[in-house]
């Protein structure tokens, strides 16, 4: 047995920590816990001179364990344990004490209490690594297959990305037809071209891509496992069309008489057919049936469809399909909701006919849409002469959203600009503050006041019908303080467009915790640092791209898509993850086989062993909570790197200072020089 | 600035209130990471350690932290229905209830031992727990169950509990 010998360093993370914790003093006093042999502090300990100091103390020092005292584990772990790793230290005899997060930022005002605070901490993690035994981390062979959930821009981008770098794909898409919100769009800021024409060759190219699998009307009920070997469970719904044979002609939904509002891509401005496709550039090309629509499952009778299909394609006893796969890594690129304008009802959405939501308003000058791009009232035939747009509807508004959606000021431009070319109304936007950052979104702005379009500064109070003075009568009224001049303005307009937030899909959570991520209080998922590694999460193998982590425009979604494909490359090339060997083993000598265990894994990680008489945790399967050991009644499961040894020594160490502890723990001795 | 925990009880005199946290890794912990990063102030009254899952929780660790002179233990998760692991969180409760039953035997007062969720999002709710809880002590006194636990005599919490 080797004498232990721990090492300790007190990072000062410039003031971050010094600045509260007395960080000398701390580092005088580690020395003189048991088993350390040296205790040092240091400006920055991440920096490559802080991670050396760490190396060449284990050599020359013959550390046997090691504790940095900096920031949260999840921040710097594995910077350290490379650290460690390099100078020939098993990694996982490695222990962060994170007297940032949880002391100096916590406790700002009270050094006193924070240098205590930090000495717990310190004391708890050194009794901790002494526990600790030497692990090998698992090995396990990345899946080259990529699960990308999501098919609007973020998720064809990412999905072409990895394809065309010659690794398969599986592309899960909800609606009948990828495209996303984009699809929807006529043309997109600040440049002004047709969404389609951008788009839609990116839509075909994944169509036709022989390393992507397209699977659309599909959802993924269930995700097992963790990087590199992840099991998923996809429903593909019935589409009830034969894609054998169907060649998407249209001769079908030409024929089918029951109509419908479509609230998805018409945004609930057009009608679609029960059996339809939803737009003419869809991939795939196919229609599906929609049931709640089709007369023949509501009384047996109709079948006009497949009465007219040349080619036997209609399906109508077609089930759901459930497809297992495996997949190395997920990304997930499911897109945001417009917010829905009726839950301010001062602004009349859906009270006054010519209030116009966003995405409506989108297919109103779609050449595509239902008016054929012409941009009229409800009536489908007067063109506005007056238009008001509304930015910040839902968002950054203590009541709804807080926060900006980024892309809404841009959006109300596109609008104004393209109101202008089509009616010649006059336009007027009302706006809290114009957000024109990013490459030439200013000039477009600057473009748009030359244009003649107004410029209105105050959040808009209401929108009404109720005419008080004489040239308001039959017009939309729409109330706000301008409060560049200051004082209340009565706009009459026809036309009332509300630019909506953007809002995380009304799932988003639930998804979220099918894949095993977190979200925000919003719902937006959560990147594993908001600035040094924004599309990875918190769970590895599962990265995140677009709208899904925050809103964004297509530019920005694009880039997510290509980033995220980028790490999901990397781990593909490296051939192998490492996975964290925080296991359950059971000591068969002693487990009695009562089998309670059994029963209390989530994944069914534990096997009895009829002929032994005992269980066995599977350490494929198992992921390491943890529940198991604590309810083993003979104790004999064992929680690798959180052991009971491990956790009550660091209880413990933590209270070192307090009761009858009092001075117990603490060696009295001199520091060593170092 | 040092607080006086006298003003709730004066049993307190030169000492603060010491909890001992259990964090799971997914949620709360990171939810005190986050009270960090945005610098959400809180009494330095919780000495907190990382498990993977509220799941992990043996009750022994609580009793553990109580017999080393903690006055309180705080062990917190992810909400029902998201923890990381699926369910480990409705076991932790199961086992929570029972263990707050055996230490009102031992003389404990319930709400020293305390069951919370707070998701990585949440450091304000994290924030917030930290300071109820801390009062919730303040009130109830030091523990002193290295002291106690084995001397019948001092069981005054449970007798004041019993009424
Ligand atoms: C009114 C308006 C106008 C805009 N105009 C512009 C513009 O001109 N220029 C610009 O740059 N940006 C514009 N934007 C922003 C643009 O819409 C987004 O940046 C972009 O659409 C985000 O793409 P995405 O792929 O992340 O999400 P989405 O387009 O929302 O796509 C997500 C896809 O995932 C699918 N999906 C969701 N959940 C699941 C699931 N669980 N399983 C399977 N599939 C799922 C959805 O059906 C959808 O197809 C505008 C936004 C608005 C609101
Ligand atoms: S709970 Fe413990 S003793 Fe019982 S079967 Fe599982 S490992 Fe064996
Ligand atoms: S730690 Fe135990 S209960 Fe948890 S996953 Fe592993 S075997 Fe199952
Ligand atoms: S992972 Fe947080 S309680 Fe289970």
């Amino acid at each position: 047995m080797t004498e232990n010998r721990v090492g300790v360093y007190i990072c000062h993370c410039g003031h971050n920590i010094a600045g509260t914790v007395d960080v000398e003093e701390v580092a005088l006093w580690a020395a003189g816990l048991p088993h350390v042999a040296v205790s040092r502090d240091y400006k920055f300990m991440c920096s490559s001179l802080g991670q050396e100091l760490v190396e060449a103390d284990i050599k020359e020092q013959h550390l046997t364990h090691v504790v940095v005292a900096a920031c949260s584990p999840h921040m710097h772990e594995p910077t350290f344990r490379q650290a460690c790793e390099r100078a020939g230290l098993n990694p996982y005899l490695f222990e962060m004490a994170n007297i940032r997060e949880h002391a100096s930022w916590v406790h700002p005002n009270d050094r006193a209490a924070a240098t205590d605070k930090a000495k717990a901490i310190i004391s708890g993690s050194v009794r901790r690594v002494l526990e600790l035994s030497p692990l090998e981390p698992l090995r396990a062979p990345i899946h080259e297959t990529t699960l990308v959930v999501g098919g609007g821009i973020a998720g064809i981008n990412t999905a072409l990305e990895i394809a065309n770098a010659g690794h398969p794909v599986v592309l899960v898409e909800r609606e009948p037809s990828i495209g996303g919100h984009m699809a929807q769009f006529d043309k997109t800021f600040p440049t002004l071209d047709c969404a389609a024409c951008i788009l839609t060759p990116k839509m075909f190219e994944v169509g036709m891509h022989p390393n992507i699998k397209l699977l659309t009307y599909s959802e993924v009920e269930q995700v097992d496992g963790y990087v590199g070997n992840f099991t998923v469970r996809i429903r593909k719904k019935a589409r009830k069309i034969n894609t054998e044979l169907c060649t998407g002609c249209g001769d079908c939904w030409g024929r089918c008489p029951a109509k419908v509002v479509d609230n998805i891509y018409e945004a609930g401005i057009g009608y679609r057919t029960a059996i339809y496709r939803q737009f003419p550039q869809a991939v795939p090309k196919y229609p599906v049936i929609d049931v709640e629509t089709c007369i023949y499952y509501k009384n047996g009778k109709c079948k006009a469809c497949e009465k007219f299909c040349p080619t036997g394609a209609i399906d109508f006893d077609q089930e759901d399909e459930i497809i297992l796969m495996q997949a190395g890594n997920i990304v997930l690129a499911t897109g945001y909701d417009l917010f829905d304008a009726r839950r301010i009802p001062a602004y009349g959405y859906g009270r006054l006919a010519n209030v116009f939501t966003s995405m409506e308003f989108e297919r109103l000058t779609n050449a595509t849409g239902p008016t054929g791009g012409k941009v009229v009232l409800r009536d489908g035939v007067t063109a506005p002469e007056s238009v008001a747009i509304i930015h910040c509807v839902g968002s950054r508004d203590k009541n709804y959203n807080v926060y900006c959606s980024a892309t809404c000021c841009m959006a109300a431009l596109k609008f104004a600009h393209l109101v202008k070319e089509k009616t010649n109304a006059e336009v007027y936007n009302f706006y809290i503050d114009m957000r024109t950052a990013f490459k030439d979104y200013e000039a477009f702005y600057i473009r748009l006041m030359e244009e003649g379009t107004h410029f209105i500064r105050g959040r808009v109070a209401e929108v009404t019908d109720a005419a008080r003075i004489p040239g308001e009568e039959g017009k939309l009224i729409v109330q706000a303080e301008d409060t560049l001049v200051g004082k209340q303005r009565r706009i009459p307009v026809d036309m009332v467009i509300l630019m909506g937030a953007m809002e995380p899909k009304d799932d988003a959570k639930e998804v979220a915790y099918r894949f095993g991520i977190g979200c925000s209080e919003a719902g937006f998922f959560t990147e594993r640092h908001p600035k040094l590694d924004p599309v990875a999460t918190m769970s590895e193998g599962i990265f995140i791209a677009g709208a899904c982590q925050g809103p964004k425009d297509i530019p920005a979604t694009v880039g997510q898509g290509a980033a995220a494909a980028a790490r999901v490359l990397s781990l593909i090339g490296q051939g192998v993850v490492e996975i964290e060997p925080v296991r359950a083993v059971i000591d068969e000598s002693r487990c009695s086989g009562c089998r309670i265990c059994n029963n209390l894994c989530p994944y069914n990680a534990i096997d009895y062993l009829e002929e032994e008489g005992v269980s066995r945790v599977n350490a494929a399967l198992c992921k390491g909570c943890g529940t198991c050991v604590a309810a083993c009644p003979s104790q004999v499961i064992q929680g690798q790197h959180y052991t009971f040894d491990s956790l009550m020594s660091q209880i413990e160490g933590l209270l070192y200072d307090v009761g009858n502890n009092q001075n117990g723990h603490v060696r009295v001795m001199e520091p060593e020089p170092v | 600035m040092a607080h006086d925990y006298n003003e709730f009880n004066p049993a307190w005199e030169e000492r603060t209130p010491v909890i001992i946290g259990l964090l799971c890794n997914w949620c709360s912990y990171r939810a005190a990471d986050l009270a960090g990063t945005s610098r959400f102030g809180y009494p330095a009254t919780l000495r907190d350690l990382r498990i993977m899952c509220t799941g992990r929780l043996d009750p022994t660790f609580v009793v553990k932290a109580l017999r080393e002179g903690a006055d309180g233990v705080l062990v917190m998760g992810c909400h029902p229905g998201q923890c990381h692991y699926d369910a480990g969180n409705y076991k932790a409760m199961r086992r929570m209830a029972l263990l707050r039953r055996t230490l009102v035997q031992l003389g404990v007062h319930p709400d020293r031992v305390q069951l919370a969720w707070a998701s990585a999002s949440q450091g304000t709710v994290f924030t917030e727990m930290v300071k109820n809880m801390t009062e919730t002590i303040a009130r109830l006194g030091p523990l002193n169950w290295q002291d106690t636990a084995f001397d019948e005599s001092q069981h005054k919490e449970m007798e004041a509990i019993r009424g």
